[in-house]
């Protein structure tokens, strides 16, 4: 790979350990995926956040590099971290498991790292451009911005995010290169799709279909930013999709060319079959929503629904700190509550302790939460629309 | 033996050998360095001070993590030696400071053989 003067006085040493370190991690995968070159990133996205997935060793690393001075060059947000940093108690999270978060978090900020955690950067204050190369971690963002946005990112580990963070630049390879961003299927979609479930439905199905390809959707008529965050977001998680097109809906469909490859249809006979593949659970004990981490519009539907009205059950809607505050102000937050509901900031459920707080059963809209809810969270899952949710804890 | 250079570093030690790829996270335990993967052919096995070797890693990236973990507690392998380093291993080793190369005949080790890593050169030697 080629190096600049600069690139190689970082690796011997001149910058010291910590960067010498971070930056031989990014040659050395630079060398492993046959990059050319280093390229700056516009934005940087770290996982590896929540204590329940990093635990002692990925603790004890980050408050290392914040003691040794690390500090990231470039707009650096995090992923979700295992609670809400700021009503974990009220939330019942543990106690032991909160201190353990709160380092982490200190380390992160240390380095001055933006600690809003979120899954969806992109609405939080973190928006990059088309065509912007950046390093971002969770797949469902780098889905969202390489797709939707038009943005280019590779999906990174949480360290390799790290590293590109603290030295603003990432090596150059995969889905920052134009050929290595052209479709190798095409999706025809003949199923009318009706709301987030249903495009959770389809991008389970589909990625289960299609592992780590290129999908081409034809035959989405309208999908807005909330659904295409649901369908990406399912496709990651079911399969490893980190990039998609939809005619006439994301950026670069129009200059793809599909002539010529593998087609494979969905039809709303497939949708239901997921529907039923994903319901594993019957009795609601809790119902989550918001994965990916729920937009101002989400949140504003499901006040509207729970207005006036009083839940059996437990609902959380999982959000960043920057939709909580709009949605606050708005009155939304205060209908939810009055319901009986929570917005949940910071956290999500797949990532937070959720089985250890007694709940057995949840109820979800989203495809990617009912991919690993029963791994993660050892949860049974109702999957289905929000309505049909709400009804069930009414 | 010649490879490629991943981490730097030198070491000599005993090698301990899986022909199965290893996942770091859930696979071993970052406080002990002993495997604990069910089924695994080195199950209960300890990596301390042993020169590593296996074909890649595999698994959650949160391995990176416990690879450095075995480091900070002191009961890390002295290199690793692979197949084909993949970027969760890569990502581990060059964080703890752990020579490793790869693109080494694994085959042509067993375990209990006397190995010199010299991962700055991208050499590994059978001592006598």
């Amino acid at each position: 790979m080629y190096l600049t003067r600069e690139e190689e006085s970082i690796l011997n040493g001149e910058k010291g350990e910590v960067y010498e370190k971070v930056f031989r991690l990014l040659v050395r995968l630079g060398d492993i995926y046959g990059a050319d070159k280093m390229i700056q990133v516009g934005s940087v996205q770290v996982a590896g956040v929540s204590y329940k997935s990093i635990g002692d060793p990925g603790r004890d690393f980050l408050e290392d590099f914040a003691e040794k001075g690390a500090k990231v060059k470039v707009l650096t947000f995090l992923n979700p971290a295992g609670m809400d940093m700021e009503n974990w108690k009220e939330l019942g999270f543990p106690e032991d498991f909160a201190g353990n978060q709160i380092r982490i978090m200190n380390a992160f900020k240390k380095m001055g790292i933006v600690v809003t955690a979120t899954c969806t950067p992109y609405l939080a204050g973190n928006l990059p451009r088309f065509g912007e190369h950046i390093a971002w971690s969770e797949s469902s963002a780098v889905s969202f911005s390489n797709s939707v946005i038009g943005a280019r990112t590779n999906r990174e580990g949480g360290p390799s995010a790290l590293a590109a963070a603290l030295c603003g630049v990432t090596p150059n390879y995969g889905l920052h290169l134009n050929e290595n961003r052209k479709p190798n299927i095409v999706i025809n979609v003949g199923a009318e799709l009706k709301c987030n479930s249903d495009f959770g439905a389809l991008g389970y199905h589909v990625g289960k279909l299609v592992k780590n390809k290129i999908p081409y959707f034809k035959g989405i008529k309208d999908a807005n930013t909330d659904n295409l965050k649901a369908l990406g977001a399912a496709m990651a998680a079911s399969g490893a999709v980190a990039l998609y097109h939809a005619e006439n809906l994301t950026p670069e469909a129009k200059i793809m060319e599909t002539k010529g490859l593998e087609n494979i249809d969905v039809t709303s006979k497939e949708i239901k079959e997921t529907y039923e593949k994903l319901n594993t659970g019957k009795d609601i004990d809790i119902v989550i929503l918001g994965c990916p981490h729920a937009s101002l519009r989400e949140i504003a539907t499901v006040a509207e629904k729970l207005r006036g009205k009083k839940l059996s059950k437990p609902l959380w809607i999982c959000t960043s700190k920057a939709m909580k505050e709009t949605a606050t102000i708005m009155g939304y937050t205060d209908i939810i509550e009055k319901a009986g509901g929570k917005i949940v900031c910071d956290t999500c459920m797949v990532v937070s302790p959720i089985e250890k707080m007694g709940y057995k059963t949840t109820g979800v809209n989203s495809g990617k939460a009912a991919n690993y809810l029963p791994g993660f969270c050892k949860q049974k899952v109702v999957f289905n629309n929000i309505d049909e949710l709400i009804k069930g804890v009414m | 033996m010649k490879g490629r250079m991943i981490s730097l570093g030198t070491a000599e030690g005993e090698a301990i050998v899986s022909k199965e790829p290893i996942g770091f996270y859930g696979g071993i335990d970052a406080k002990t360095g002993i495997v604990i993967e069910k089924g695994h052919e080195l199950e209960g096995k300890c990596v301390k001070d042993k020169i590593l070797v296996f074909p890649r890693g595999k698994g959650s990236t949160v391995g990176s993590y416990v690879i450095y973990g075995l480091k900070m507690n002191g009961v890390a392998p002295k290199a690793i030696i692979n197949k084909e380093t993949e970027t969760i291993v890569a990502t581990g080793v060059i964080l703890a400071g752990i020579p490793c190369i790869d693109k080494i005949d694994i085959e042509n080790i067993k375990t209990g053989d006397k190995l010199k890593v010299e991962a700055d050169k991208g050499i590994v030697e059978k001592l006598k």
